[in-house]
């Protein structure tokens, strides 16, 4: 129910751009409005995310462990995966956020003769890896939109990324590395009971939507092809604060833009938000070093105990009879 | 006590999920899963809310009329209050890294066990009432209303969760549903579902300063019985100090180590190393409990208990303090004690008298874990040992769970043992250090009625022996926390049988050549030292 629910969701959301054919108002509100409102939801709900996590002060340190700690000279402390200092903790979430390290931990648990076996599983983090770099490299191709002239590092990056020249014009590998790992995402959700058991609607969707927006573009460069020139008249002219929507951009331009306009604009109310969490996790990002230093927890505050007055007050006697020595006679 | 199925009837596990989707499906609360709930009278000691009586398989809870509005209070409060906890209900993308990670979905094949979903269960009520699109989309946006069934469901998972950690390892944010299981045992604290296996210890650490509720002249008695013990076995009278004024070292261990074998040989094993090194120490009566029953209820709870550390620390005018081999003690004195109950600025630095060696990774709560103290020892041939005397054992070692994933301590216990024993052998990769399985009763779930959870719970650990058990003949489990050694030995009995559990300092302890000893023929345990031709293998 929650696939198909997210299915129809995007469905949906392709025809609004579709029906909206021959609309006189097409151009100016697909090309114009929705952009800049989904950009400006985009913004303004990531930060105003960010900040509300901020405000929620981190009265403990909590970091998990992964490796030795720092002690006694002669042990060989894990200096990433148990930081004890900034250096350490900076390695930790660099190795974590470039390299999904944690996820390359992965095992997977299967019975055997009613004995659990814990086999490796690297495919999810092979999947997400790719499926996250990926995006960034097309993200940074689409800089070659933007900006006039284009900087010399996104023709390198594109030209990298046809390297091997399939097809007229060049298939981008990562638009292909792109698709196979959203395909992958989605089939694992679907096929695996426990997966499909755990996936919402909110799992979903965004993947379609995403599969929405590389198919998208990969019919609207290999197939139904636009006019380029003029996707890059209306793209300059966003930035420039002085939009122009040119005539006769193409049709399935207006599809993909209002997709990504979707995405943009659902980004802070979703799940996607990992995307700025991941920097804020005090399990990752603190420095293990709790017995080192003192940490001040801002809303602390006096509790009531058990005084060692009241204490003594009330075993005295079995106290002087046991030997014991107590303070008032 | 619930009927426990037998091992093969237990392990009929199937991961396969209901066909009914988990916000429709209520939950039942099956005997030997669930533990009791907390008397009244315990909860009244410690001043907690609604004491009454009731228990968790009843239809009506008497939960108090408003008890929505206070659930709902305390979690915007917690939102507030723990950046963790508003973070953990955002950014999870139920990627189900973490799914087959808990020891208890791996046991028990309930998917609600599954740490992505266990948290679910408060993040649907999260979504409900404090996010925008859960309010608007409802169910679709996987929000859902807090009812009488939600808050049950709660209790039963959140009392299914030993707070162990395993799960945040894997997660590429780091979500730790320890955190998450922590809070939403606060919430249901706030109506009085607890259980009585944590307030019961609670409050009897709140009144006597340990769990078991030993009074002063108990805990001296105990200790002195243990001083008999170690001059019959070894002809040496050791001495018991006892709040001891002006003592360098105040020495705090789970009181679980006076009481309950195996503890009591690890304990025995600290009186006879603290005696042979000469320290200058002391046992307090009043903080006689390191671990802390309030960190399975609530962070002021955890707080509460606490105190009386630093407070007894500052009456007796010692230096620096020495904690014994306790999991959940040392999750708090790593990670809070500094920050509820510091600064401890009228302690000093923590220096070894015998090696002279700085703690400088305690430089600030001045406390120091008794393997980190004792590794340094040997380190600097301070000891005699034979580890020999410990032939007979084949030992294998268990990370617990605490030290292991809120503190990283790994090398020192097994720099120990390797010193004391010669048969040492590793569980596999994936069941050790960082990715150590828990013993199954941590967090207080480690009472009888629940023997079917624990055993269930316990069954990666278990297996994890059995594999050594049956390639190297391990027949000793070595852990540092002494709620594993409560629960591991009926663990031990009920998957693999033949091992025995021990604390890494009752090993030591066997293998010390003590100054002025008689010829020692047994171990602590009374058993013989040598194996005899013939003799039945242990």
């Amino acid at each position: 129910m929650n696939v198909w629910f997210s299915l129809l969701a995007v469905i949906i959301l392709v025809l609004i751009p579709l029906g909206a054919v021959g609309g006189a108002s097409l151009g100016y509100l697909f090309g114009i409005v929705i952009p800049y409102t989904a950009f400006g939801a985009f913004l303004c709900g990531f930060i105003y995310r960010v900040f509300q996590w901020g405000r929620s002060p981190v009265p403990f340190r909590i970091p998990t462990t992964c490796g030795q700690q720092k002690s006694l000279p002669w042990i060989k402390a894990s200096f990433f995966d148990n930081p004890s200092n900034g250096v350490g903790v900076f390695g930790r979430m660099a190795l974590e956020i470039l390299l999904f390290r944690s996820l390359f931990r992965n095992t997977k648990v299967e019975l055997m003769g009613q004995r659990p076996v814990y086999g490796g599983a690297k495919w999810l983090w092979l999947a997400g890896l790719t499926f996250h770099w990926s995006f960034l490299f097309v993200l940074l191709r689409h800089l070659r939109f933007f900006t006039t002239p284009m900087p010399s590092w996104v023709d390198i990056l594109t030209k990298m990324d046809g390297f091997f020249e399939v097809g007229v014009p060049t298939l981008f590998l990562t638009d292909a590395a792109l698709l196979l790992a959203v395909a992958y995402l989605f089939l694992r959700r679907v096929v695996i009971p426990q997966l499909r058991y755990i996936s919402l609607p909110a799992d979903y969707f965004p993947l379609f939507l995403i599969l929405g927006v590389v198919l998208s573009g990969i019919l609207m460069r290999h197939f139904y092809k636009v006019d380029l020139f003029r996707v890059k008249e209306l793209a300059s002219g966003w930035f420039r604060f002085t939009p122009v929507v040119p005539d006769g951009i193409g049709l399935p331009f207006y599809v993909h833009l209002f997709l990504v306009c979707v995405l943009l604009a659902y980004f802070p109310m979703s799940k996607l938000m990992h995307m700025g969490g991941v920097f804020l996790s005090p399990t990752r990002n603190l420095a293990n070093n709790s017995r080192t230093r003192r940490h001040i927890n801002p809303w602390n505050y006096p509790v009531k105990v058990h005084t060692y007055e009241e204490y003594e007050d009330e075993f005295r006697d079995k106290m002087k009879a046991a030997g014991l020595p107590v303070e008032k006679e | 006590m619930a009927k426990i199925l037998k091992p093969d009837e237990l392990t009929q596990i199937n991961f396969e999920p209901p066909r009914t989707g988990w916000m429709n499906t209520p939950v039942e609360f099956r005997p030997g899963t669930w533990c009791y709930s907390a008397a009244p009278k315990n909860l009244k000691y410690l001043d907690l809310p609604n004491p009454r009586e009731w228990q968790p398989s009843d239809a009506d809870w008497k939960l108090p009329a408003n008890w929505k509005e206070i659930i709902l209070e305390g979690f915007k409060e917690r939102l507030e209050k723990y950046r963790s906890f508003r973070l953990f209900m955002d950014i999870c993308v139920r990627c189900g890294a973490c799914a087959d990670k808990c020891h208890f979905f791996i046991g028990s094949g309930d998917p609600k066990n599954m740490p992505v979903l266990r948290a679910e269960l408060l993040r649907s009520v999260y979504r409900r009432y404090f996010t925008t699109s859960g309010k608007i989309m409802g169910k679709l946006g996987g929000a859902r209303e807090l009812t009488v069934d939600v808050l049950k469901e709660w209790f039963y998972y959140f009392y299914q969760c030993t707070a162990c950690r395993r799960c945040s390892v894997f997660c590429p944010y780091g979500i730790d549903q320890a955190e998450i299981t922590m809070i939403g045992r606060e919430l249901l604290n706030l109506v009085g579902c607890n259980i009585n296996w944590i307030i019961e210890p609670a409050a009897n650490c709140f009144r006597t300063g340990n769990h078991l509720g030993l009074q002063p002249h108990a805990i001296k008695d105990m200790l002195d019985f243990f001083a008999d013990d170690i001059e019959d076995r070894t002809g040496i009278r050791v001495e018991v100090p006892i709040n001891k004024k002006g003592a360098e070292i105040l020495f705090v261990t789970p009181s679980g180590d006076l009481f309950a074998d195996p503890g009591t040989f690890t304990c025995m094993g600290y009186l006879m190393l603290f005696h042979e090194i000469g320290l200058d120490y002391t046992w307090s009566t009043y903080a006689s409990e390191g671990g802390n029953f309030g960190l399975f209820s609530s962070h002021e709870l955890m707080k509460r208990l606490n105190a009386k550390i630093y407070d007894e620390a500052r009456r007796l005018g010692v230096k620096w303090i020495l904690g014994g081999e306790c999991g959940h003690m040392w999750r708090v004195l790593h990670q809070y004690m500094d920050t509820m109950n510091g600064p401890a600025d009228f302690l000093e630095e923590p220096v070894s008298p015998l090696t002279g060696t700085k703690f400088e990774n305690a430089r600030s709560t001045k406390m120091v874990h008794i393997t980190e103290f004792t590794a340094d020892l040997i380190r600097h041939n301070q000891l005699q040992l034979d580890p020999s005397r410990n032939d007979r054992l084949k030992v294998t070692f268990h990370d617990s769970c605490n030290p292991a994933r809120a503190m990283g301590l790994f090398e020192e216990p097994r720099y120990v043992i390797k010193k004391v024993c010669n048969h040492f052998y590793e569980m596999p990769e994936n069941t050790i250090r960082e990715q150590t399985f828990c013993c199954g009763g941590g967090a207080g779930l480690g009472t009888d009625e629940n023997m079917e959870m624990r055993m269930r719970g316990g069954f990666p650990r278990a297996n994890a022996v059995k594999f050594v058990q049956e390639k190297h003949g391990v027949n000793r489990l070595a852990c540092i926390c002494a709620i594993d050694r409560a629960t591991l030995h009926s663990l031990m009995e009920y998957w693999v049988p033949g091992v025995e559990v021990t604390g890494v300092h009752e090993m030591v302890a066997n293998a010390l050549m003590m100054k002025g000893e008689k010829e020692r023929t047994t171990d602590l345990r009374g058993q013989p030292l040598q194996k005899m031709e013939g003799s039945e293998d242990v």
